[in-house]
């Protein structure tokens, strides 16, 4: 396969930063994106020029660390994918491929297509744990919970982060992500506990780091490389307003 | 945080309660326009009526402040929010095509309510301004004769077309926004959501056909 590949090159925060074209002559169909990308370094280095920067680590699509807009989509034409995950027989021969960082306020560019991504990190600190005293691993058994709750839970806790919701937003709105991590805890008799407090300083957060305001267009669902469901974000709208009536 | 501070949710409540109530109210003004539809005697003699009997309600005085205080409310936040969402993304996508995933009119709730806004000034000075301050003839019972006034501006077709259009940005606006305000609410549970979304379809699509069906009949059927 021949591509030819438009990137967003930014040197440091500060940098206005340029789309660069390049071309690619050798690309074998099989290979990942982020192989591709690998590949497109290979040839910066020979020539001497700087690589192209971009976050990754597992390649396996469970940790959220890739995520990039691949002609104008998050994570690539595919839905529900993550860039590492999308191979190159997505594209058709010849055919340009744009590439970008996320975009949002609330996600600066570090360099190239890194993106800083800590405002998740500050929301979850904000409020997304529980409160219990640490010591010898507690008996399992001790809390009955059901096996729906369990389910439910943990595909609210299948989240990973990556940011996919915030870029393909309209309004650069957090709500799919921090909305899971809230019904993640509530769901569970040990999260329900701190409900209140964990809503309101979690959502806090969320408007602090300059996030927009969800409009329920439901971009984010169809772009989630783990399928979060919108529903989460209901979920955390009638949390917040049943803590906000019930605040004393 | 202070009790009243506003966040992103908080402003997203108020339009969904300001959003439904104008929901509400379109039921009203639906059901009580149906009259129109009536055989033109009884037609001309009713409606004259009944808007004679509304306008000399207190409670329906009141419901109309609040109405307009709805809407009011309703576009001050839309404006809040869209300047916070336009902050939340300075830097634009170079080549952007996000819209695959999402459906159109769920984006531009914005340019649909502007749509809306200007054909209520437009609507609000052809009857409400003309009613409460114009100089209308009276009927055989001595009341003012909104009948005629709307069989006059419905015979002319341009105005009959920017009606249904109107109608049709209005559809659109509701096709998401019902739905959208039940969520911002906290309707989580997956069945009920669904069904309201359902309801959210159906009402808009009946609401906003029975208002664009009165010009329609108004013009070619009287």
């Amino acid at each position: 396969m021949r591509i030819r590949l438009k990137v967003w090159r930014q040197e440091n925060q500060q940098d206005p930063g340029k789309m660069m074209t390049y071309v690619l002559g050798d690309i074998n169909p099989h290979m990942s994106f982020l192989e591709m990308l690998d590949t497109l370094n290979e040839q910066l280095l020979q020539e001497g020029s700087r690589p192209v920067e971009f976050d990754h680590d597992c390649r396996e699509g469970i940790c959220g660390q890739c995520g990039i807009m691949i002609n104008g989509r998050a994570h690539g034409p595919l839905k529900n994918t993550t860039t590492c995950q999308l191979h190159m027989r997505s594209f058709k021969d010849n055919e340009e491929i744009v590439i970008e960082p996320f975009r949002a306020t609330a996600f600066p560019v570090k360099c190239d297509l890194k993106v800083d991504r800590t405002a998740f990190d500050r929301v979850i600190a904000s409020g997304g744990f529980i409160s219990v005293n640490t010591g010898q691993a507690p008996e399992a058994n001790s809390i009955p919970i059901s096996s729906p709750d369990v389910e439910a839970a943990f595909d609210a806790a299948a989240c990973i982060g990556c940011g996919a919701c915030v870029a393909v937003c309209k309004n650069s709105s957090a709500a799919l992500f921090t909305s899971a991590k809230i019904s993640h805890m509530v769901l569970l008799p040990q999260g329900e506990i701190e409900a209140q407090t964990r809503v309101r300083s979690m959502v806090d957060q969320m408007d602090a780091e300059g996030f927009g305001h969800c409009s329920n267009t439901e971009a984010c669902e169809a772009e989630c490389p783990q399928q979060i469901s919108v529903l989460h974000i209901a979920r955390m709208n009638y949390e917040y307003n049943k803590a906000q009536v019930l605040k004393k | 945080m202070g009790q009243w501070k506003q966040q992103t949710l908080s402003r997203k409540n108020w339009m969904a309660f300001t959003g439904l109530f104008l929901c509400l109210y379109l039921v009203i003004h639906l059901l009580g326009n149906l009259q129109l539809f009536l055989p033109e005697e009884r037609a001309h003699r009713q409606f004259n009526l009944y808007s004679h009997i509304l306008s000399g309600n207190i409670i329906i005085k009141i419901i109309s402040y609040i109405l307009f205080a709805s809407i009011i409310g309703h576009v001050v936040y839309a404006i809040i929010i869209t300047l916070t969402n336009t902050r939340a993304r300075k830097v634009k996508y170079h080549y952007d095509r996000r819209g695959a995933v999402s459906k159109w009119y769920s984006r531009n709730m914005g340019l649909l309510g502007t749509v809306i806004f200007i054909f209520l000034v437009i609507h609000l000075r052809d009857f409400w301004y003309v009613y409460k301050f114009g100089n209308l003839p009276l009927d055989a019972q001595g009341h003012k004769d909104l009948y005629i006034l709307v069989i006059s501006v419905y015979s002319e077709l341009w105005y009959v077309l920017l009606y249904v259009v109107c109608m049709v940005a209005l559809c659109y606006h509701l096709l998401h926004g019902f739905f959208s305000a039940a969520r911002t609410l906290g309707l989580y549970h997956p069945r009920y959501a669904k069904g309201v979304r359902i309801f959210g379809w159906v009402f808009s699509i009946v609401i906003c056909t029975g208002f664009a069906a009165m010009p329609v009949y108004v013009h070619f059927l009287k």
